[in-house]
């Protein structure tokens, strides 16, 4: 995983609340067996609208997502975050995301930051009237900064997923570091447990 | 103090607990299927390692798979449907590849699987407790996010992206920080006609589609412990839709009677050490949850969707909302997108909202006992010549029952399509899909845009209100006809 310290690029607003990952990949583009090239198939139905804020000149080459309420609800599908990275975005902002969707994000390197609604609103209102606005997403410091559009917004995140995104540390490599305290649990557990053999 | 049944769960099987960081906790059950677990695969092997577990890991096809072609062709269900040739029924080559590579992958590595073809291949949902592999007290995950199905059993289950399928592929173990708990207390009984999608589609009206993020949630009350095992797991399957990762019912008789005999249930001695395990289970009486949500079931009615997510519900006698009426800013907004998705108009009737397909099945109401609901509103009655009507049984144990039951005939006589197991047209991955600007009164779980196919109009319901529908041709409960 690719470590995350802090990143500055242009964002683009996403107003809409209760963004399901279906719509961030829908099912047709899951089918391929690699981890690779699913940014084809971001937003891949509202792409298809030339108004969509993604098809919207000034905003190429953005690199952070400022989204409504409940980003990421739905299905577990990783190639949610996948599409998101794969089409060149490293964070995204929102009030509240989908508790699958946010943990998938920090297993594969995206960001999801949560800010109060109202300063979402604010950054979304700051880009869209200069989209050249830059936006500072620092997780050493955990704030999101727009100098010129004086915003600076603390978020929290937990010290441990902040520790292993800015390390980009792989878990199941910490995992075995305690694989002799998984092979203990294993001789504790009850004989009337299932078996799938 | 007392504790929760999910807290008990918990405690249960922290391999490992340190200030500062999550759990680790211990997964007694991986369920598998061919669309999240690829890309786990491939880590494995790049890293070098094994599936640690493959005792605790079971994989099944059912998101991709076409459901025709499979019967009829004169073949006992013993073996893999063949993937190409003649009697291939997957006319989409990745759908195919997408297959193909979970048996490569489960032969590789050791896992059982029950591939198309076999007696037991279902949707991964019907068939852990069908098996009588999902038992109270497990962890149990599953790349997939209606894993909360299994949480009727009393069992912590939950969805997980692919990189923890990898991880606990690997470890038989992920690293988990403690949700929070809430109790949706359901108190009277259901009254008739109501059956458990519409108290679940109730309640997430009630709580909305992030009410239970960061919680586990615990149905209890009167109306959750009057329910059968069917509809328990109907209720469990949709608390992602109301944003939590795991919905959970503390075990009783129910689950008891359900499990006894299944073919990966304890027996003998083994059987009565469980239950003692199981018994000690349930929340204890001085136990406190975070949040606690009260529910009348005495006021319930059948519920349809009308919007674009799972909590945009109403009862099937009321009308469309008017965007205005909702004070919240953002849900004004989700709404008037959502009419504009949906093509309806503020103030339309519900039960005038005219459909051309009805979709029976699902992880969510794809067991028997919904089969039987919904056959029992069409015996001797013919679906309106509008509408393409598709039953899909869950598993292939349920068509077989629901074959010696004779509901097929049932079904067919009715002018409704019988079909093979699988996934179908919950989510558009497979041949079975809504066309552009196609609706549909549909049994699953989501009612997102494009879902069932792109352009495609779901409206969720019960599957006793699927079936009037289908006769009507608009949204109808079986009390209409």
């Amino acid at each position: 995983m690719e470590p995350f310290v802090t990143h500055a690029g242009r964002a683009v607003p996403l107003r809409r609340s209760n963004v399901d990952t279906d719509q961030i990949i829908p099912a047709e583009y899951l089918k391929q067996v690699s981890r690779t090239g699913f940014g084809k198939g971001l937003f891949a139905a509202w792409r298809e609208d030339p108004s969509f804020v993604l098809n919207q000149p000034q905003y190429d080459g953005a690199t952070i997502l400022v989204a409504g309420m409940d980003f990421g609800t739905g299905s577990s599908r990783e190639h949610a975050v996948w599409a998101l990275t794969d089409y060149g975005f490293r964070a995204v902002i929102a009030p509240r995301f989908g508790d699958i969707f946010r943990g998938n994000s920090t297993k594969a390197g995206l960001l999801p930051v949560i800010l109060p609604e109202a300063t979402v609103a604010a950054l979304q209102d700051a880009i869209e009237a200069d989209p050249a606005t830059e936006v500072v997403v620092d997780l050493d410091n955990r704030v999101v900064r727009a100098e010129a559009a004086g915003i600076k917004a603390p978020f929290e995140i937990d010290n441990y997923t902040r520790w292993r995104l800015m390390e980009g540390l792989d878990d199941i490599g910490l995992t075995l570091r305690h694989a002799d305290e998984i092979a203990a649990f294993e001789r504790s557990r009850p004989s009337f447990l299932p078996v799938t053999a | 103090m007392g504790r929760t049944l999910a807290e008990k769960i918990w405690d249960a099987h922290v391999v490992r607990s340190a200030e500062g960081e999550p759990d680790l906790l211990y997964i007694d059950l991986h369920l598998l299927h061919e669309v999240t677990s690829p890309q786990a695969f491939d880590g494995l092997r790049e890293a070098g390692r094994k599936v640690r577990r493959p005792d605790l890991t079971i994989a099944t096809e059912d998101h991709n798979v076409p459901t025709t072609g499979i019967d009829g062709r004169g073949m006992p269900l013993t073996s893999p449907t063949p993937l190409y040739g003649p009697d291939s029924p997957f006319a989409d080559p990745v759908s195919r590849t997408q297959v193909e590579t979970l048996r490569k992958n489960c032969a590789e590595f050791g896992v059982r699987l029950h591939p198309m073809g076999d007696a037991g291949q279902g949707i991964v949902h019907v068939i852990g407790p069908q098996l009588g592999l999902t038992q109270p007290g497990l962890t149990i995950v599953c790349g997939d996010s209606h894993t909360s199905t299994h949480g009727a059993l009393g069992a912590l289950a939950f969805g997980i992206g692919t990189s923890e399928v990898e991880h606990v592929l690997a470890t038989q173990t992920l690293p988990q920080v403690r949700p929070k708990t809430m109790a949706i207390t359901v108190n009277g009984e259901l009254p008739a006609g109501v059956s458990a999608k519409d108290l679940i589609l109730a309640i997430i009206a009630k709580i909305g589609t992030g009410g239970g993020q960061g919680y586990v949630l615990e149905y209890r009350g009167s109306a959750i412990r009057a329910l059968p095992m069917s509809g328990r797991l109907t209720v469990c399957n949709m608390s992602i839709e109301a944003g939590a990762r795991a919905g959970l019912i503390a075990p009783d008789d129910v689950t008891f009677e359900y499990l006894k005999g299944r073919p990966h249930a304890p027996s003998g001695a083994a059987w009565e050490a469980a239950l003692d395990y199981w018994r000690s289970l349930p929340t204890d009486a001085d136990a406190t949850f975070d949040h606690e949500v009260v529910i009348d079931a005495a006021t319930l009615s059948p519920y349809v969707t009308w919007g674009t997510n799972p909590g945009q519900a109403l009862p099937l006698a009321s009308s469309v909302p008017d965007p205005a009426s909702f004070a919240d800013p953002g849900d004004r907004a989700a709404a008037e997108r959502a009419l504009t998705y949906m093509d309806l108009k503020p103030g339309t009737a519900l039960r005038d909202v005219a459909v051309d397909t009805v979709f029976v099945g699902s992880c969510t109401n794809g067991r028997l006992e919904d089969l039987r609901a919904a056959a029992s509103v069409l015996e001797g009655r013919r679906i309106a010549s509008s509408v393409r009507m598709l039953v899909v049984p869950g598993s292939m144990a349920v068509r077989a029952q629901a074959e010696a039951e004779g509901l097929d005939a049932v079904f067919t006589a009715a002018g409704a399509e019988w079909r093979s197991a699988g996934c179908s047209m919950c989510l558009g991955m497979n041949p079975d899909k809504l066309a552009a600007g196609e609706r549909s009164a549909s049994t699953s779980n989501r009612n997102f845009e494009g879902r069932q196919g792109k352009g495609g109009r779901t409206h969720l319901v019960s599957p006793e209100v699927a079936a009037a529908t289908a006769v009507t041709g608009h949204l109808a409960a079986p009390a209409d006809l």
